[in-house]
């Protein structure tokens, strides 16, 4: 058989009917999640047409995205400020209810971002196909298996079919090797990948990452990479598994029994792109260069390091807007640039280890007059873990607000939103317009550059604050 | 659905590159259990100030876009979020197509499940839209061709299922349903 990579493999596997000329491929979908904000639409369908869920074992759902973090809200009762969001929630109980749905709400204390929690589970695997109707699902992708975002109708398709009409995308090679600096992390790798190749430079196309600097990745560092791929236009981002991979999903609730793991990790091994297999475009990147990355744009791909000034573009009507909505000017240095509030969390920077990463610069210090620290775990797994770890009582004494888990301020719709004008240091994965609220400013960022600028009160390099 | 052949209309321009779907619709709108009634958060921090006013200046509150069903936008319309939310309010505001030199993939396969057509033409023909606001262009889905005024036209790619669908009025999922038998087959062997 001609060398095929890791993406060809698992299409393959999944093909139902292959594509023709005509028609696409039917792809069979092995794991299905499902959130409270794209699925009410998808549920009527079902109910519209009287078509049963064809593989509610094959689904997986839980509440996010517009659920709020305050303690007193998720688990004392207090009113959700938004009546439609709290109808939301409720409608996808009563959803999941209906069609027998496994569902994490929201006093389970599995619940959490439907990214976070998938992986934690282990029900995220090597060599599977996952769709949620959300276009960060490409963070399943660290586990080498095919996972991208879908609209509502196509969740509706799943619902019923458990397939999807799909035209096989390309393929794009990003190889990265050298080793990352002290302070430099996944998320000033991928944020350096998307200024390269441009928002829409993965267009059309799979990523696979791939080099050794991929390979000396965490499998949290791998989701954070996997995650922003949507960030360059591509639905997917994929990353060959290897012994991080099964030493991590080892264990985990949903992931293979003891009898069952040999063979399974025998299969998963088998995925890796073959030597000789054939790319349709490629990308090299040197890792070993890179500082900590910082946006100062309206997109993820308007980015420079840290200690750079923001390019001078006079002539280009796109960075004169971005720059007049952010209140910044070309020529200008990005470190000292003050800010308002530091937002650590969501699916691209909120798991454990992102949260050490914040400690390992918070502890002993203290936030910045008039600067709010808002620190939301990914998932309420994680939370407990952080608090017996000692890492929450790290965040408190340094004045950080300690929250449930959730989306929070990654999208301004549940209640955690900045105001207009103010500056916003976020470990979240997108910069767009009015994303953290009307008129809020984001600026995207590692961990360790939201942890620093927290105590410094304006943008700082988490360098020289290591400890 | 109903089925789609041609449309012909007026256009509205919004040059900007890379409108991502936070724009064409923010997420403090999708709180909504059905798809019903968003055109009127279409673009809405562009069009509205923090009074709920129209904002003059935004072409949506001008009356040359009035009626326009032909959306012209920069490069990479579409990108960011997969929220179907934005082909929703983009065709209850009452626009049938998007045309572009770059729609993003997710946003094009929400669009062909709406009755939105996504065009992607050459940057020349591109560019001649832009400078020319307005202009009364058609697009024949039929024969994959955009016509403008001046008599020139040219070719566009669609998905030829998509299409299919469209120009007959069909929806996707009746026929994967009606592929039942082949995805019982392939459940069976994956078991095996």
């Amino acid at each position: 058989m001609a060398a095929r990579t890791l993406f060809e493999k698992v299409w393959t596997a999944h093909e139902v009917v292959a594509e023709t000329p005509e028609t696409p491929a039917i792809l069979y979908i092995d794991l299905h999640l499902a959130h409270e904000v794209t699925s009410p639409q998808a549920f009527a369908t079902l109910a519209e047409r009287g078509l049963p869920m064809r593989r509610p074992d094959r689904t997986l759902a839980t509440m996010d995205h517009s659920t709020p973090t305050r303690t007193a809200q998720v688990f004392g009762n207090a009113p959700v400020a938004d009546d439609a969001a709290a109808k939301q929630v409720r409608m996808l109980e009563k959803n999941a209810a209906d069609f027998g749905v496994e569902l994490f709400d929201m006093r389970d204390s599995r619940r959490g971002i439907v990214h976070v929690i998938s992986p934690e589970l282990g029900a995220t695997q090597p060599g599977m196909t996952i769709v949620c109707g959300d276009s960060h699902t490409s963070t399943h992708g660290a586990f080498g298996a095919l996972a991208f975002g879908i609209g509502s109708t196509e969740v509706g398709h799943v619902f019923a079919t458990q397939c999807l009409l799909q035209r096989k995308p390309k393929t794009l090679a990003i190889n990265i090797e050298g080793r990352l600096a002290e302070g430099v992390t996944a998320k000033d790798l991928i944020l350096a990948i998307i200024g390269k190749i441009g928002v829409s430079g993965g267009t059309g196309h799979v990523i696979e990452y791939r080099g050794s600097t991929i390979s000396a990745l965490s499998m949290d560092e791998r989701m954070t990479i996997c995650n922003m791929s949507i960030e360059a236009g591509a639905r997917a981002g994929m990353i060959g598994p290897d012994e991080t991979t099964f030493a991590y999903l080892a264990g985990r609730p949903r992931a293979p029994s003891l009898k069952d793991w040999d063979a399974a990790v025998a299969r998963w091994r088998s995925l890796a792109t073959d030597p000789d297999a054939v790319f349709d475009a490629s990308v090299d990147i040197d890792a070993g260069s890179l500082a900590p990355m910082i946006t100062y744009g309206t997109h993820p791909g308007m980015v420079v390091p840290i200690h750079a000034t923001i390019p001078e573009r006079a002539d280009d009507a796109v960075e004169r807007k971005a720059l007049a909505y952010m209140g910044f000017h070309g020529g200008e240095a990005m470190l000292g640039k003050p800010i308002n509030i530091v937002f650590i969390g969501s699916c691209t920077n909120g798991r454990l280890e992102d949260l050490y990463a914040a400690a390992r610069i918070l502890k002993g210090r203290k936030v910045a007059p008039g600067v709010q620290l808002l620190i939301v775990p990914g998932s309420q797994q994680i939370k407990r873990q952080a608090e017996e770890a000692g890492l929450a009582e790290i965040f408190k004494a340094a004045g950080a607000d300690w929250r449930e888990s959730g989306c929070s301020m990654c999208l301004g719709m549940n209640g955690d939103t900045a105001a207009p004008g103010q500056y916003v240091i976020s470990t979240s994965n997108r910069n767009f317009e009015g994303r953290q609220g009307v008129g809020a400013r984001t600026l995207l960022v590692s961990p360790y550059t939201a942890a620093a600028s927290a105590v410094q009160g304006r943008i700082a390099d988490p360098r020289g604050m290591l400890q | 659905m109903e089925p789609i052949r041609q449309i012909r209309s007026t256009t509205v321009v919004l040059a900007s590159t890379n409108i991502d779907t936070d724009q064409i619709i923010p997420a403090r709108f999708l709180t909504v259990t059905t798809k019903l009634g968003l055109g009127k958060a279409l673009f809405a921090d562009w069009r509205y100030a923090s009074d709920g006013q129209p904002k003059p200046d935004f072409i949506l509150n001008q009356a040359a876009a009035a009626g326009s069903r032909i959306l012209v936008a920069g490069h990479n319309f579409g990108c960011g979020s997969s929220r179907e939310h934005a082909p929703w309010a983009l065709v209850d505001y009452g626009f049938r197509a998007v045309v572009s030199t770059a729609i993003a993939d997710i946003f094009r396969n929400n669009s062909l499940k709406n009755g939105l057509l996504p065009i992607v033409i050459d940057a020349d023909t591109h560019a001649w839209l832009l400078q020319h606001p307005g202009a009364e262009i058609s697009i024949d889905l039929e024969t994959q061709r955009l016509s403008l005024p001046t008599g020139a036209s040219v070719s566009f790619p669609i998905e030829a299922f998509a299409r299919h669908c469209l120009l007959n009025g069909l929806d996707e999922l009746g026929y994967l349903e009606s592929k039942r038998a082949e995805i019982e087959r392939y459940e069976a062997q994956c078991a095996r």
